[in-house]
Parts: structure tokens; C-alpha cells; sequence
């Protein structure tokens, strides 16, 4: 445990010099796409036929689905160049790992580090929310857990992947065909019962469907039966993930 | 072959140790041993196993086979409370890019779990060792290799290790440079720090080791001090020859009884010999006219061509 915490000292050395710059960037993010397309989008929508996104307004269906389609990007942006870097091109784990730390160390250190970056990002965008007034529900503050969960559930698999690469030409690939489309059609900006029938398939076999079921039951005060599956689910790729994680990294760095 | 029967007390012992990545054999059943407050040297050239044999001694790379036992204990084991009592200098510097010179320090000290005020006391002192004071509040990018070099043992003396692993401390470095280095590696000695370090520089293992093995594709081929090693596997003196390259003489009758051996190389020939002197007047009576003729001692260099057929550095 205590290597864990002294492997965590080192991410804190450095996001001393950078947090400012990552929280500024948390919150105009969320800022700007709730103001462009929550409300300038919703407004075009609530003067149609419809008015209503499966019964709420645009604004208040768009933003926990947003915050779940965030955290899966800082967990992307996270788990891909700053590990490899640190793996091959700056080597600071084989620093690192000439110490009394560990592979395991180094693993639980890294999710713990991603869980804590994803938690500034959940609650800087949970506050945005509240000054946009989407919030309405007492439970709404667990969907800032699961949006952490949701983070995870994709940063842990692909820190086991990234554990495997040489080169950083896949995590290119991986943002392309599999972050960015599911931002888009992941049930963040529409329902995902709109999707072609075989997209909904697909949609419903990644994290991030779940994720954003989950946070939108949450905020907008609407929890399903499917709630305890969703939650199962964003559960099993983050313990699948870091085991895989805890086996790719130890093959790799203790050559 | 043991580079030394005794055990127990060893600071490393390792019999049969193996080291076997997927078809490659890195490292082939070697047997050693280091004393305490000793310089032990690993000598060969690249690819002869000496950074898997310093990963598997660094408590990192898992062996294959064999018996290893570090500090006392079993690496695969004890992994942790080994390298608390270990520095490590890898082959290549693993510095913090993004931390200033001294926070490089003082980071690498606390996953020792060593006190803050000690780390900045510690960091102040090493940083004073390795005539990086001035630097202290720099970053790492600019300074130079050699510079680059003296931080990582700084960083890697930050525990007060009792055994110092070194892998090719000086590869890339200017003479200058060098000479720097070792002049820091030699006063750690005189302090009593046991020190191992693999090289493929005969003039490094020659000035820095009191006793050294040298390793050949994955095997231990000869061990010793390096002067038992000369004296075992080479004459006292050696004579150079070179010819200019358009004439290469036929010399097979004319070298008889010079030498006790002959070694002919692409650009020169060496011939092994008690009074390297004599035999070149004998030469020149015989009507051999090189281009140029060097009268040396014999060094480690001699000893690998021996033993392998080929040069240290190819």
C-alpha cells in the first residue's frame, strides 16, 4: 500500500504544474457543448414536433449522457500516450522498478491515478450541470461514481492494451474507430433505440451505453430495472480490465 | 567455471544462472560470486548477456534456471527488500525529463520511502558528489551526456545502496567524460560501496574492477583480476604491425619463433611476444618493413581476442 502511495507521489509532483490547465480545460468543455448543443440545439428541438427527448428536455438528456462520454475520453487520453511514454520512450517505470516498488505497484498506482483524474472531471462537469440547472434529483451526485466507473471501464482495458504496443500507431486507430464513434453514437446526443437495429447490438456490448443509461436514470430521475445489469456490466470490464492490465504490464516490464 | 568456490558470505551468488527468452538463450548456466567491497566486472561485447545477467542481480528479470541469491536472499522472493538496498544505473539513463535535476532526487528518494528532510539532505550532498550543484535547479534535457550520466548515480546512490549496479556506465561518453566518472565510481569504492558493472571497454574494466569475468555469447569464457586474466591469456608485451594496404607482405616464413602467437587482423597484425622490442629488430633483419610498429603491454582486449577469435568491439 505504501508503494502505491509513493508511486502516486510522482503524478502528484507533476499535476502540480499542470493542474490549472486541466481543470480549466474540465470545465470548458462541458461548458461549451451543453451551451452549443443543449441549448442552442435543444432550443431548435423544443420549437419541433417532439419538443421533448424521451420526455425531457434536450439540455436535460444531453448532459449525463455527455458526462459519461467524457470520462471515457479522459480515460482514453489517459491510459494511451502518458503510459506508453512512461513503458518506452522516458522508461520512468524501469526507473521506477529498480526501486522497492512493484509491477503491482506501478498497475494499482496507475488505476488509482486514472480514478482520481476521472473524479476531478466527473464533478467539475457535475457542477457545470448544476449551473445549467439539469440537475433534479437527489441521486443525481451518484452519477458522478458512475461516470468514474464508466472512465474506468474503458481505461483499464486499454491499459492492458497499451501494455502490449511498441509504437503509438494503434491508440490513433483506437480513438478513431472505436472513441470517437461512440461519442457520437454512444447514446450521448440521441437515444440509442434510434440507431440501425444491428448498431444497437453493438452499442449495447460497450461500456459506454451503460455508463450513460445509468448516469441519465440518475440525473433525470428515471432508474430502470436494467440498472443493476448496467452497473454489472461497467463492473465487469474494469476488473476484466485491470487484471488483463496487471498481466500485460507485468509481461512487459519484467523482461 | 566459478569465478570464486566461497558463497555464504557472497554479495551475489549465482550457479547455473540461466536466462532464456522465448528461442534466445541471453544467458547460459554462469556461475559467480561477489564479495563484499569489491569491483566486479562483466566484460563482453554487445549481446553477450551481461544486461539480462544485471537485470536478473537488479531483482527485474526473472531467471530461467539456475540458483541466484542477492544481498542473501531470493530475487524472485525478496524482490523489494532487495532493491531497497541496491543502486541501479541502467544502460540507459531512465531520468525524469519532467522533473528539474534536483526534484529528480528527491522524487526517486521517496519511493525509498526515505523522509523528506533527509532526501533534501541526501540530494544536496550527492548532487555535490557528482559536481552538479549548479544544475540543481535546471532541467534534464539540456545537460550533457556525461552530466546526464553522473545524475542517474546520484539518483541511483539516493538509498545509500551497499551494492551499486552498473550497466556500461560510460558507453557514448567522451573521454573527458568518462574520466569523470570513474574518478566517481573509484571514491565509491575506496567508501566500501561493492560495486558491479558490465563493460565493453577493456581500459574501463582494467582501471575500475578487481576482479572480472569475461562473458561470451551467454557464457562465462574466463575469470580473474585483470591482471591474472592478462598474464593467463596473453604475453607481456604485444607488437603491432601495420602494413600499407596496397603491399600486404607474405610473412608466414618470415615471423618464425618471434612470437607465441600470431593474431592477423583486417588491418593489422599483432604478435604476442615477451620483449615486443627484440622482436621487431629480428623483424627488421629479416627484411619486414611495416608501415608503422607499436610496442604495447598486453590488455584485456588481447585477452577476448584470445579467448573468442574476435575484438571486444566489432
Amino acid at each position: 500500500m505504501t508503494g502505491v502511495l509513493r508511486f502516486l507521489e510522482h503524478h502528484a509532483v507533476l499535476y502540480r504544474r499542470t493542474w490549472k490547465g486541466t481543470i480549466f480545460v474540465s470545465f470548458v468543455s462541458p461548458l461549451l457543448f451543453l451551451a452549443a448543443m443543449g441549448l442552442g440545439l435543444g432550443s431548435l428541438i423544443s420549437q419541433g414536433p417532439v419538443r421533448t427527448v424521451d420526455g425531457v428536455s434536450y439540455l436535460a438528456f444531453l448532459a449525463p449522457g455527455l458526462l459519461a462520454a467524457t470520462t471515457m475520453q479522459t480515460a482514453y487520453v489517459e491510459t494511451t500516450y502518458p503510459i506508453i511514454a512512461k513503458i518506452q520512450w522516458l522508461r520512468t517505470y524501469d526507473g521506477m522498478l529498480a526501486t522497492p516498488l512493484t509491477i503491482g505497484n506501478v498497475v494499482v498506482g496507475e488505476i488509482c491515478w486514472l480514478a482520481f483524474r476521472l473524479a476531478t472531471v466527473a464533478i467539475i462537469f457535475f457542477l457545470v450541470m448544476l449551473v445549467f440547472g439539469t440537475v433534479h434529483t437527489t441521486l443525481a451526485p451518484l452519477a458522478i461514481l458512475v461516470a468514474i466507473l464508466n472512465g474506468l471501464a474503458f481505461g483499464a482495458p486499454i491499459l492492458a492494451f497499451t501494455a502490449t504496443q511498441k509504437t503509438d500507431n494503434a491508440f490513433s486507430v483506437i480513438g478513431r474507430f472505436i472513441i470517437t464513434p461512440l461519442f457520437l453514437l454512444g447514446g450521448a446526443f440521441f437515444p440509442i433505440h434510434q440507431l440501425p437495429q444491428f448498431l444497437q447490438g453493438i452499442a449495447w456490448l460497450t461500456p459506454l451505453a451503460h455508463g450513460v443509461a445509468l448516469a441519465r436514470g440518475l440525473t433525470i430521475g428515471r432508474i430502470t430495472s436494467s440498472a443493476g445489469m448496467d452497473v454489472v456490466v461497467l463492473l465487469g470490464y474494469a476488473t476484466v480490465g485491470i487484471i488483463a492490465a496487471s498481466i500485460t504490464m507485468r509481461r512487459r516490464l519484467s523482461k | 567455471m566459478a569465478a570464486s568456490s566461497t558463497g555464504s558470505d557472497a554479495l551475489i551468488h549465482a550457479r547455473g544462472l540461466t536466462k532464456r527468452f522465448d528461442k534466445l538463450l541471453a544467458v547460459d548456466a554462469i556461475d559467480f560470486d561477489v564479495q563484499r567491497g569489491e569491483a566486479f566486472g562483466f566484460l563482453g561485447p554487445n549481446g553477450a548477456g551481461k544486461t539480462s545477467t544485471m537485470r536478473m542481480i537488479g531483482c527485474v528479470s526473472v531467471p530461467s534456471v539456475g540458483e541466484l541469491r542477492v544481498l542473501g536472499m531470493n530475487p524472485v522472493k525478496n524482490g523489494p527488500r532487495i532493491r531497497a538496498r541496491l543502486g541501479v544505473v541502467p544502460q540507459a539513463d531512465t531520468l525524469d525529463m519532467e522533473l528539474r535535476v534536483e526534484e529528480n532526487l528527491l522524487t526517486y528518494a521517496r519511493y525509498f520511502d526515505i523522509p523528506r528532510d533527509i532526501a533534501r539532505r541526501r540530494t544536496r550532498e550527492l548532487l555535490e558528489f557528482v559536481q552538479l550543484s549548479d544544475r540543481a535547479k535546471d532541467g534534464v534535457e539540456p545537460l550533457s551526456g556525461g552530466m546526464k550520466r553522473r545524475l542517474t548515480i546520484a539518483r541511483a546512490l539516493v538509498n545509500e545502496p551497499e551494492l551499486l549496479l552498473l550497466d556500461e556506465p560510460t558507453t557514448g561518453l567522451d573521454p573527458q567524460a568518462r574520466h569523470l566518472v570513474w574518478d566517481r565510481l573509484y571514491r565509491l569504492k575506496q567508501r566500501g560501496v561493492t560495486i558491479v558493472l558490465t563493460t565493453h571497454y577493456m581500459d574501463e574494466a582494467e582501471q575500475l574492477c578487481d576482479r572480472l569475468v569475461v562473458m561470451d555469447k551467454a557464457k562465462i569464457v574466463a575469470s580473474g583480476s585483470p591482471r591474472s586474466l592478462i598474464t593467463q591469456y596473453s604475453t607481456r608485451e604485444v607488437l603491432e604491425l601495420r602494413f600499407s594496404i596496397d603491399a600486404p607482405p607474405s610473412l608466414d616464413s618470415k615471423l618464425e619463433g618471434l612470437a607465441d602467437r600470431v593474431e592477423v587482423l583486417p588491418d593489422r597484425v599483432l604478435l604476442y611476444t615477451h620483449d615486443g622490442e627484440a622482436a621487431a629488430a629480428v623483424l627488421h633483419g629479416r627484411g619486414v618493413q611495416p608501415e608503422s610498429t607499436l610496442v604495447r603491454r598486453s590488455t584485456l582486449e588481447d585477452v577476448f581476442l584470445r579467448l573468442t577469435g574476435r575484438s571486444l568491439i566489432e
